[in-house]
């Protein structure tokens, strides 16, 4: 178990989701944790959006300010450099989409390095448009690495339709992401996806992550 | 029936727009629709296509303005404020006659306004926003699928009828994301005797332009407009009908107000009041004839916005005020909940709120 765990991927390929939802079950498993969130690029679908149940759960939120405002501005706070600074606790580290999205993480690499206890892992939504095969994953993979200055460790198939995802729509993706595997030669660390799925695919799929979704209104 | 893709609005009206044959983009980023520009950016160069990022948003609409002319398929998109630096340039197309597609994912106004989704730019795309007397087919997408075949119905109609066709959109619609399945689509040959692409001395030379010396002539041409317009009026409005069979409450609603309002329709039918949705998905034209249907049988209407009422006024007039139109909104980037939209529509049915 490395201290800091860092999510990154396309945009839309559910790192924020994920990131929240692996911050709370290191928690519940005793782990002192906080959460941080490092997206300069999407102003929506924030680590802030679950800032009250991250809350009640003792887990601690370093995000921009101006998160969730009228205002886009790709700011962090100060209290970021706690992340890779303040060693008593693990950190989960929710980066931001493409290449863009972790340009924000270089500041950060060469305190990752050093330190040198760290999974960075890449999360893959084979039903996104933009990465559909494991080849278009691995340029994206690449693209990261680029921006980051780090190297990705493992990955995550988080591969869904959303809440109309069915155990057969996950299956299919599973070879897919062993290409994936093959071709960047890091481990699948976890398949991903959310509760309703969890019992009828536990059997079927190794290392599986159960997903508590937010709700909608529409 | 293709793949299914899990995509995000905004890709899905990029994807949707180079299905249907659009092979030049210009524009200038602005959230919340930015997702379509970096779309854009990343499929044209495959595919022989043109995605240009222009130095502002009166360039870009020019830009368009200049394809349009050559008779090809293009489009720009942009968010509120990036439309009305547009709407010199939508108002010189209109003039010209000429089709594109332009789409609008609002934001919270007026002025720079904020991020968050909004509804506010009805009034500005089904009544002008340029200057002049003209019009633009204004559609309203629901859902991720609807952006996409919205976007393929958008470019048809504005061949059709040599028009702009606008994209309504909101934030909330082009964030989101839903699983979608997008088909090369059928694109008709549509008469482009007009456009200019060279005449190789062959024929004679067309002319795009919005400038009329006789005022005769501009008039017989602000006629002859509204006569095209006339008959989109009567063939081309597009509507919703959702629980209307029974319905004493009727709530209008369109884009992502409309499926709040499903809910809501769901929880009110539980305590036993008969609600029901009309939702216009062409704003314009606007379907009055169902809202004129509706009006004598239902006992009251409500409109659900996210602005300060709207689209409303469309309602009243097509109800000819028979009934009371009340209005449920939120705005500044404020979306409405279930639970207030289902608060009106009880308030409807114990006639409280003429």
């Amino acid at each position: 178990m490395k201290r800091l765990t860092l999510f990154a991927g396309h945009y839309g390929s559910g790192k924020t989701n994920i990131a929240v939802n692996y911050a709370m079950m290191l928690k519940r498993q005793g782990y002192d944790v906080i959460i941080a969130d490092l997206d300069i690029v999407n102003p929506y679908f924030r680590t802030k959006d679950s800032e009250r149940e991250l809350n009640e759960m003792g887990i601690e939120l370093i995000s921009s300010r101006f998160a969730n405002s009228n205002l886009d501005i790709p700011s962090l706070p100060q209290e970021m450099y706690r992340t890779v600074q303040d060693k008593s606790k693990y950190a989960v580290m929710d980066i931001g989409g493409d290449d863009a999205g972790a340009v924000a993480l270089g500041r950060f690499a060469p305190f990752i390095k050093e330190e040198n206890n760290y999974d960075m892992v890449f999360v893959v939504n084979f039903y996104r448009p933009l990465s559909r095969t494991a080849e278009e994953a691995l340029e994206i993979m690449r693209e990261i690495e680029a921006a980051s200055k780090l190297k990705f460790t493992s990955i995550i198939n988080n591969s869904n339709l959303g809440e109309l995802t069915a155990a057969q729509d996950v299956l299919a993706t599973v070879a897919e992401a062993e290409r994936l595997s093959a071709l960047s030669g890091l481990p699948i660390k976890m398949t991903s996806v959310k509760q309703s799925l969890f019992n009828e695919l536990n059997d079927k799929t190794n290392s599986l992550f159960c997903l508590a979704l937010q709700n909608k209104i529409f | 029936m293709a793949e299914k893709v899990l995509m995000k609005g905004n890709e899905a009206i990029a994807e949707a727009a180079i299905l249907a044959g659009c092979r030049h983009y210009f524009g200038y980023p602005i959230t919340p629709q930015t997702e379509i520009a970096a779309y854009m950016a990343k499929k044209m160069p495959k595919i022989g296509g043109c995605f240009l990022q222009a130095e502002s948003e009166v360039a870009a609409i020019n830009m368009v303005y200049g394809v349009a002319g050559t008779g090809k398929r293009v489009m720009t998109s942009s968010s509120s404020p990036g439309i009305s630096l547009k709407a010199e340039g939508l108002s010189y197309m209109a003039g010209s006659d000429l089709p594109c597609l332009v789409v609008n994912v609002q934001r919270g106004g007026p002025g720079l306004g904020g991020i968050q989704p909004s509804q506010s730019d009805y009034f500005q795309a089904t009544k002008g926003g340029g200057h002049g007397d003209y019009r633009m087919i204004v559609l309203a997408p629901s859902s991720v699928q609807e952006m996409a075949s919205l976007t393929v119905k958008g470019f048809d109609l504005a061949d059709k009828y040599r028009m702009t066709s606008m994209i309504l959109a909101d934030g909330t619609l082009g964030q989101m994301m839903e699983p979608v399945s997008l088909e090369e689509a059928v694109v008709e040959n549509y008469d482009k005797s007009w456009a200019v692409t060279g005449t190789e001395m062959k024929r004679k030379k067309n002319l795009i332009n919005s400038l009329s010396l006789d005022p005769e002539e501009l008039e017989r041409l602000n006629f002859a407009r509204y006569e095209k317009y006339k008959l989109i009026e009567e063939t081309e409005a597009m509507y919703e009908e959702y629980m209307m069979d029974d319905a004493e409450i009727c709530i209008c609603a369109f884009g992502i107000t409309a499926r709040i309002a499903k809910n809501a329709i769901a929880m009110a039918r539980a305590k036993g009041i008969k609600a029901g949705l009309i939702r216009p998905i062409t704003l314009w034209p606007f379907p009055t004839k169902v809202f004129e249907a509706a009006a004598d049988k239902v006992k009251a209407f409500v409109c659900v916005e996210m602005s300060m009422g709207q689209m409303i006024e469309d309602v009243k007039l097509a109800t000819k005020c028979k009934k009371p139109v009340s209005l449920c909104n939120r705005v500044g980037g404020m979306i409405p909940s279930p639970e207030q939209v289902l608060e009106k529509i009880i308030e409807a049915s114990e006639g409280g709120n003429e």
